[in-house]
């Protein structure tokens, strides 16, 4: 799994120079402030990497992304506030997980969906399978003549 | 010369695999016993030819020939050996042949150990498998042959990716590909009965050691990458949600789901058309992740048009035979017959519920991979779907499966009864709700932790119930009864719970890495301390050092608990001058199942660096869980009903015992 990563990961490596995700001159000093800062960048995508979120990446626009992060914060926006400032910037592309919108239902609804199709699914063909059992045609009544008759010469 | 050779080997088990594609199939046709004989002689021919091939690929890394395109664009002639080895499959063309090579391992096993199939069978099982190996010794010759040359040799290679250069490249992909490539065997089995429209348990006998072992080399090929990425990419992460793992982690979700479908087939012949739906997914989910991984559509789907042949050649392939096998599936399927009634609450009700949620699972990972392939393509709109939104989706799928694990293997088949297991299930029950309270009352940490924590006891204790309950020690109270009984159990139901409790340890670990790790960022000088959860870590000083093909920069750390020294820590930035490309090299000391993990940052002129420190409580259990999950799998696997081979009936006495205890 890790290669095609780790291949597209060396050619970012080569593109920007080594540096290293979250540094110690980005980290806030309240802590508060700090901790909504990590979770907001793991949502953030870095929009040069392989799928790689901003608090991953040692990309240098990764770094500018959480510097920039931090400054809102820092002004005071709300983690929503700062989303929609990145979006407006950077468009939906930068988020890793899309906003429930028409163009993205089929992708949220697809699980719930699935899964209720599948039950039905289930409980559908577990119906027709049990269906030739009930409808197991009674016995004639040559037949229950002749199943009366072993039952005699049986219990005789 | 060793280039053409493996070049001229590669064509041969071409012009071989379409002999065994078509001929045999005649053979069946006419019930022409000869004809059919050809499938398992040409199946081991292929194999030498593609094994030969192999060899000579390999020969040219490691003998530096950089005459070769592929070895001078991955290899160094200064490299460690162990690096010019696996380097021949460090590439596109490589990692093909290597593919070819297992499919090509797979069908020689069959003609080997497939003597108990019935002749049609097996010959339908070989022409199928040769299907899907003509199709890709077609597009390793057509449009990535390992052996093309340079007309001018170079005198030095231009080095395999740092980051390849590892052990892990050793393991990891033919393990991976010994999982996804294995599933082809299950497809071929599919393929054969819709062929011949017949199927019964018999045919679920044969098919369950190959998905088996196809199974247990997908887990641990996967557990391996993952472990790969945590040590070598430096942020301590181990599971990304990466398309790419994405691709792995589809087959193996399926290959689970037709290993318990399997199973009712084979007890109750029930579930026949699933399973072969099953068998046909689980190999086409591993088609698919080829195309995603080789054909370049994930970097983006602009990547894929500027260099389509390859692309355009994997999506035919993948076209063809899912399109094909689903066009079958829909022909013939309606001609099974159905057997095996059962009541909702019972073991096979039970199976039916987990494969209802790895399907599902299965399926929300395939969209969330796909979307934003497909709605660029339709749209031009470019969205991301990442991490947060697989843990959204996932574990609500995958969490009531967890749940109803431990009730499945003590239903009984046909007909359970629920309230007796909860009931038997008490001390499960017990012990994760103690795990819960406990883990809530010490941590008050994240309000999902303490649940986790109770999720994954239950687990664990409910795989080892099953065992207990098997041994009969609550109705008999006898421990040497027990023990009589346990020994006497078939291993694959040692097998199942042991997998289980696999899982239970896997769930486990991630539970606590997810929860309780922690991490210090910081600048470090010469001589300074950070503290970490009662680790002290010491920088003592960075140094030069010089490696076979690279130069690196070491920093060394000391760390103690309570004073005394414990361990040193050694990461290192490396550069590769060959590439110039630098890696940094995390550096692990493991205590118990926790590590401290350690990854090196930026050096300032002064002698001073950053450093990240990660304490990672317990989280080797997730590797480890899925190490037990492989022995869980070979032990069934060893059960002498489904050795591969010929299955004798069993012994009186043992099946008597067996009986008795299921």
């Amino acid at each position: 799994m890790g290669r095609l990563r780790a291949i597209l990961l060396s050619l970012t490596l080569l593109a920007a120079a080594p540096a290293f995700a979250v540094q110690p001159d980005e980290v806030l000093p309240d802590p508060a402030l700090e901790t909504r800062a990590r979770a907001l960048s793991q949502e953030l995508r870095c929009l040069v990497c392989q799928n790689q979120s901003i608090d991953d990446s040692d990309a240098q626009l990764a770094r500018d992304l959480r510097i920039l992060l931090r400054e809102r914060l820092k002004a005071g926006d709300s983690d929503q506030q700062v989303l929609d400032f990145l979006v407006a910037r950077y468009g939906e592309f930068v988020l890793l997980r899309p906003p429930l919108a028409w163009h993205t239902a089929l992708l949220w609804l697809a699980p719930g969906l699935l899964l209720v199709a599948g039950a039905f699914a289930i409980v559908l063909a577990a119906r027709r399978r049990s269906k030739p059992v009930l409808t197991e045609p009674a016995l004639t009544a040559q037949e229950r003549a002749r199943l009366r008759q072993l039952m005699d010469q049986e219990s005789s | 010369m060793i280039p053409e050779i493996g070049h001229y080997a590669l064509v041969l088990a071409f012009a071989l695999s379409l002999i065994q594609a078509t001929v045999p199939m005649v053979g069946a046709r006419n019930n022409d016993a000869t004809l059919m004989g050809i499938a398992g002689t040409t199946a081991l021919a292929q194999f030498l030819f593609v094994a030969l091939s192999f060899a000579a690929l390999i020969a040219c890394y490691v003998t530096s020939d950089f005459s070769v395109v592929t070895t001078y664009e991955n290899s160094h002639s200064a490299m460690p050996l162990i690096y010019k080895f696996t380097s021949a499959w460090g590439n596109h063309e490589g990692s093909m042949l290597l593919w070819v090579l297992i499919l090509a391992t797979f069908g020689a096993l069959v003609a080997l150990f497939g003597g108990n199939l019935p002749a049609t069978l097996k010959a339908h099982v070989l022409a199928v498998q040769s299907w899907i190996a003509a199709a890709f010794f077609l597009f390793i010759l057509l449009t990535s042959n390992p052996f093309a040359r340079l007309p001018q040799a170079p005198l030095e290679g231009r080095d395999l990716n740092p980051l390849l250069q590892d052990l892990g490249l050793a393991v990891h992909p033919p393990l991976l590909y010994l999982g996804y490539v294995g599933f082809s065997i299950s497809f071929s089995f599919a393929i054969a009965a819709l062929i011949e429209g017949r199927i019964d348990a018999a045919w679920a006998r044969w098919v369950r050691p190959w998905t088996l072992l196809a199974w247990m080399f997908l887990t641990v090929g996967i557990a391996m990458g993952s472990y790969w990425a945590y040590y070598e990419l430096g942020w301590g992460g181990w599971w990304f949600w990466d398309p790419v793992e994405n691709a792995s982690l589809m087959p193996w979700l399926a290959g689970t789901a037709l290993l318990h479908s399997a199973l009712v087939m084979e007890k109750r012949n029930a579930l026949k058309v699933w399973t072969l739906l099953l068998a046909i997914l689980a190999f086409s989910l591993s088609l698919l992740g080829t195309f995603l991984v080789r054909s370049g559509v994930l970097t983006s789907v602009h990547a894929f048009a500027t260099d389509p042949l390859r692309g355009v050649f994997i999506l035919a392939i993948l076209v063809f035979f899912i399109g094909g096998a689903f066009t079958l599936f829909a022909w013939r399927a309606p001609l099974l017959k159905q057997g095996g009634l059962f009541a909702p609450v019972s073991r096979e009700g039970a199976l039916v519920l987990n494969n209802l949620f790895l399907t599902t699972a299965c399926a929300t990972v395939l969209v969330g991979t796909l979307y934003p392939l497909a709605l660029e393509a339709l749209s031009g709109e470019k969205i991301s779907v990442g991490a947060p939104f697989f843990d959204m989706t996932f574990w609500p799928l995958f969490v009531p499966l967890l749940v109803a694990m431990p009730f499945g293997p003590l239903l009984a088949w046909k007909r359970g009864d629920l309230l007796g297991v909860t009931q038997r299930l008490f001390g499960a029950f017990a012990l994760a709700l103690v795990g819960l309270a406990a883990t809530f009352v010490t941590t008050g940490g994240p309000i999902l932790a303490p649940f986790g924590i109770g999720l994954a006891l239950f687990v664990i204790s409910g795989a080892i119930t099953d065992l207990i309950e098997r041994s009969g020690i609550a109705q008999h109270r006898s421990v040497g009864l027990a023990s009589r009984r346990l020994s006497g159990l078939p291993r694959s139901a040692w097998g199942g719970a042991l997998a289980h409790l696999g899982l239970g340890i896997t769930l486990f670990g991630i539970v606590c890495e997810s929860n309780w790790a922690t991490e210090r960022i910081a600048a470090m000088k010469p001589n300074e301390t950070i503290s970490l959860r009662g680790y002290d870590l010491t920088f003592e000083g960075i140094n030069p050092r010089r490696g076979p093909n690279y130069i690196e920069q070491v920093g060394t750390f000391i760390v103690r608990s309570g004073g005394d020294e414990i361990g040193r820590l050694q990461p290192s930035k490396r550069s590769f001058a060959a590439r110039g490309t630098a890696t940094s090299e995390a550096a692990l000391l493991t205590r118990g199942v926790s590590q401290l993990y350690l990854s090196l940052g930026e050096a300032a002129a002064d002698g001073g660096v950053t450093v990240r420190f990660y304490h990672k409580p317990l989280v080797l259990l997730i590797w480890l869980g899925a190490v037990v999950m492989f022995f869980g799998g070979l032990l069934s696997l060893t059960d002498r009903r489904l050795r591969i081979g010929a299955p004798k009936p069993a012994q009186p006495k043992a099946a008597a015992l067996a009986q008795a205890a299921e």
